[in-house]
């Protein structure tokens, strides 16, 4: 009995122990994780603020921010419509086909970003599916605007559906059936007791598609052509630098993208801290 | 307002949840669905509240069918087990959903709603409360909530499901009262599903016994107690003592004891049980001619009344007798007497030879005729 | 008679169908069609070139080290940051997910800055003759950074929920701490380090964009398959793309497949 008791009450031997682990937890995460950030800010700032707002002013830059924001606003929003809808019929109906239907919403995040692209190019590009017919109405979507939407769609396109099916699983319909037997339209149910109830979940899911939808590369890489200040999307604009050695310029952009990781990071962890409870049906996540 | 459900049936999967359902309610009726868990009384009450539907069947109100109107339309207060309560909406806001969301036309002003919301909080004894989150409040409070939630459309029908299964003991019997009154006060029809038979026998007009999808009988509290239909009633509702019996000659035999009472018509020979509740067995210390030797074992007092276990070697049986504690105190009851059994009463049920099973068709009540002298020292 | 009580199943699923087939089954199809044109033995033969091969076995060989490397360093992770307690640990948990959330080109870049020869670490590594940017380690590097939080993320919960008690008992019947891992809390843990493990291997197959700055992407040496899809569609070579594409598909969906029959066990050995 006096050895459990004893046991229990940490030891010398076993507070260094933990000391090591934990030593090694942080030596980790700060080498592998806190570096590569900090060089980021530090390669941007490197020749001095001037150069860094120089490169950031640059016309092709701003170019590439503004066509990066024009596809998340047109892809996120797209995405979140798809997610309440693929939400509210997988959670509250029974239909035959509802694994399946659960497993292509998870589909793209198994495709790796590189075949996300180069199936739009197959489909819409000049030698494929609909090359022929898009060229003769002189409709352009691949290289162009439209493509590099569709592939960040298609990459963010699992983000929302996913937060909210497990929490709306787990809430179960009875206050959706008891708005109905209180009279509510189907739009008055949704609007005044759905959405309410899934707000935060909600909001949680736009946050990591817009994130994903802003920094994609491999996918919009490929059916971008690389024009420049017409289709390079920022994380494609750093590449395009990078490699023309404007160490400065390519992390200047890449910072701007490195600080909406850590708002991202930053509202989510207050998500989670604030809201946890609501957003707890949360399945483990990836991605 | 008259509710007719005629010929319901409804399966999910493999599994039948009601077969032939057909019920009818009077206006202003306090009615029960009574079952254990599986019977089909909260797809009955889904049903009505038109959240679920028949795959045959059909349920009319006031003669006009009901099946073919929306939830939406319905006008039918439906209490959730669970409540259901709106959990991001205050209490006052729960309440109003109902008025608020109705077509502009129809919508009461603001006003409106505010007197009305304040009435039904005080109507549920929660005025004051208004602000408070469903979250913030007790489980009892939060029944209220749903019950003015439900009367604020102003029903002509109120669905209540386990109303108080997820409440406390002492607050589910104050809740249960109040809810009868209520219901008087409003003039309300009310049906509630329950599986507390302690509940539907306080509470209810009428209690709908259900199992396996299909009514075992209908009736007041008190038919359904004193005069069991069917052996599932029986077992289900109060304690009750079953025993194996012969029919022949048309008398019926258990053990060693053979029943001098009228015949028993449309019984031919064979076995069955009878049932006997537990305050329907009387016993004595003095040995007497007709009734089983018995032994008593414990003495169970359980405050005003006493539950006694009795051997009865004839049958092998071990039988529960229930009598005031009162008088188990001035019998000086105890372990190990040595006493005669009779039952007051016996409701038999024979065996269908071919099935084996207990026939509810062939039931009959049987009263035994013992000496009045025994029947004097009995009591 | 089947109707259903709540509105808009017809709408919610119509549309989500609709949506799926469109932008996800369509071009998939597509792809799966371009590469079965080429009919068997020219696929055979576009995904069986030396090149190809080189680069399918630094791809996946280098994806399964790093998904070794973060069941194990991902297992210690998540272990330090449920059970003990030190200053920062909220910041640490929170920057867990940072690969997540850090776009792939900006990780590409900045770990490129860090392993380069002249870069913050690569300066004190070159010295002792470990070479990381430009190789095969710097390929495995990219990887363990962009699948690491998947292993902490599915082990996180599951720690949380195991029973302290479990451990108290294993000890009052007399064993030893690391039999008390071993052989209580490992067998617990199992189901999801291996679906973690499962959810970095796929993430690291399929990476492209923080492997392709730091891998040098040497033919024969340090190419991954991605870019290789990449290089047959700058040459217009697109039956050739196809044909790569759908052997990483057939990857993915054989990891997605295992990943899915983890879950299956995994759920059936938590319903013991």
């Amino acid at each position: 009995m006096n050895e459990i008791v004893l046991s229990r009450r940490p030891s010398k031997a076993r507070v260094s122990w933990h000391a090591v682990l934990i030593a090694f937890a942080v030596t980790f995460l700060v080498l592998f994780l806190v570096l590569p950030l900090a060089a980021v800010f530090v390669e941007a700032l490197r020749k001095g603020v001037g150069a860094y707002t120089a490169a950031l002013a640059h016309s092709e830059a701003l170019a590439s921010i503004r066509l990066t924001l024009l596809v998340a606003a047109i892809s996120v929003p797209l995405n979140t419509v798809f997610g309440l809808a693929a939400a509210w019929a997988m959670t509250r109906f029974d239909f035959r086909g509802k694994a399946w239907l659960g497993a292509f919403i998870d589909l793209p995040f198994s495709v790796s970003p590189v075949v996300s692209g180069l199936i739009y190019v197959l489909l819409f590009g000049a030698q494929g599916w609909f090359g022929p017919w898009l060229a003769e109405h002189d409709i352009k979507l691949i290289f162009a605007v439209p493509g590099l939407v569709l592939a960040t769609v298609f990459v963010t396109l699992p983000f929302v559906a996913r937060e909210l099916i497990p929490l709306m699983q787990a809430q179960g319909s009875e206050e959706e059936e008891a708005a109905r037997t209180l009279g509510a339209t189907g739009w008055q149910m949704f609007f005044r007791v759905t959405l309410p109830n899934v707000k935060w979940a909600l909001l949680y899911g736009v946050l990591l598609c817009n994130a994903r939808a802003m920094g994609e590369f491999g996918a919009v890489s490929v059916v971008s052509g690389h024009i420049r200040g017409l289709t390079n999307t920022m994380p494609l604009h750093v590449e395009i630098l990078y490699n023309e050695y404007d160490y400065v310029g390519a992390f200047a952009v890449a910072s701007i993208l490195a600080l909406l990781a850590l708002v991202t990071l930053a509202v989510k962890t207050f998500l989670e801290w604030r809201y946890g409870a609501e957003l707890a049906a949360r399945a483990p996540r990836g991605h | 307002m008259t509710l007719e459900l005629s010929h319901l049936h409804r399966r999910f999967a493999d599994f039948r949840a009601l077969d032939d359902v057909s019920l009818s309610i009077a206006p202003g009726e306090f009615v029960a669905l009574l079952g254990p868990s599986g019977s089909g009384k909260t797809t009955l009450l889904r049903i009505l509240a038109g959240l679920d539907f028949p795959d045959a069947g059909d349920v009319r109100r006031d003669g006009r069918d009901l099946l073919s109107v929306s939830a939406r339309e319905r006008g039918v207060g439906l209490v959730f087990q669970h409540y259901a309560l709106f959990r991001h909406m205050t209490v006052f806001e729960n309440i109003a959903f109902g008025l608020r969301v109705r077509p502009r036309a129809k919508r009461p002003s603001r006003a409106e709603i505010a007197e009305r919301v304040e009435k039904l909080l005080k109507r549920v004894q929660l005025d004051g409360l208004g602000n408070r989150y469903p979250a913030q409040l007790s489980g009892g409070q939060r029944q209220r909530v749903a019950l003015a939630r439900a009367l604020a459309i102003e029903p002509d029908l109120l669905l209540l499901d386990e109303p108080f299964g997820a409440l406390d003991a002492q607050v589910r019997v104050t809740l249960r009262r109040w809810l009868r009154h209520l219901h008087e006060e409003l003039g309300l029809t009310t049906v509630f599903v329950t599986h507390d038979q302690e509940e539907a026998l306080e509470l209810a007009d009428r209690v709908v016994v259900m199992n396996q999808g299909r009514i075992e009988q209908v009736g007041t509290p008190d038919e359904v107690y004193q005069q069991p239909g069917t052996p599932f009633v029986f077992e289900f509702i109060g304690r009750v003592n079953k025993i194996p019996v012969k029919f022949a000659g048309g008398r019926v035999q258990a053990g060693d004891q053979r029943f001098d009472a009228d015949p028993l018509d449309g019984i031919g020979d064979g076995s069955g049980v009878a049932y006997v509740r537990p305050e329907h067995l009387a016993f004595t210390t003095t040995s007497l001619d007709s009734g089983w030797k018995a032994t008593l074992g414990h003495v169970f007092f359980a405050g005003s009344v006493a539950h006694v276990e009795i051997e009865v070697p004839a049958l092998g049986l071990t039988l529960d007798a229930e009598l005031g504690g009162d008088e188990a105190q001035r019998r000086g009851l105890a372990a190990g007497m040595s006493v005669t059994v009779q039952p007051r009463h016996l409701t038999v049920f024979a065996h269908d030879p071919k099935t084996g099973q207990l026939d509810p068709s062939r039931r009959r009540v049987v009263h035994p005729r013992y000496g009045q002298a025994a029947l004097a020292r009995m009591r | 008679m089947a109707r259903r009580v709540l509105p808009g199943f017809g709408l919610s699923l119509g549309y989500a169908i609709a949506y799926l087939g469109l932008i996800v089954l369509l071009p998939l199809a597509a792809l799966a069609l371009k590469a079965a044109g080429l009919g068997f033995s020219g696929l055979w033969a576009a995904v069986t070139t030396p090149r190809v091969f080189a680069a399918l076995k630094l791809s996946f060989g280098a994806a399964v080290l790093s998904a070794f490397i973060n069941a194990g360093v991902g297992l210690l992770i998540a272990w330090v940051l449920v059970r003990y307690r030190f200053p920062g640990k909220r910041l640490f948990d929170a920057l867990v997910d940072l690969p997540f959330a850090l776009p792939t080109a900006v990780a590409g870049i900045a770990l490129t800055a860090l392993y380069a020869p002249n870069g913050w670490l690569g300066r004190w590594l070159e010295p002792l003759g470990l070479k990381v940017a430009f190789t095969q380690t710097g390929v495995l590097v990219a990887m363990v950074f962009v699948g690491f939080p998947f292993v902490v993320r599915t082990l996180q919960p599951v720690l949380e929920t195991l029973d302290r008690d479990l451990e108290e008992a294993a000890e009052s019947l007399g064993a030893t701490r690391v039999q008390t891992f071993l052989r209580v809390l490992f067998p617990l843990l199992l189901p999801a380090l291996l679906t973690g493990f499962a959810l970095a291997l796929a993430r690291a197959v399929g990476e492209y964009g923080s492997v392709i700055f730091i891998a040098g992407n040497k033919p024969f040496e340090s190419e991954i398959m991605p870019l290789l899809i990449v290089q047959q569609l700058e040459q217009y070579k697109y039956g050739e793309a196809a044909a790569i594409g759908v052997v990483m598909l057939g990857i993915s969906f054989a990891i997605l497949l295992g990943i899915g029959l983890l879950q299956r066990w995994s759920r059936r050995w938590a319903e013991r």
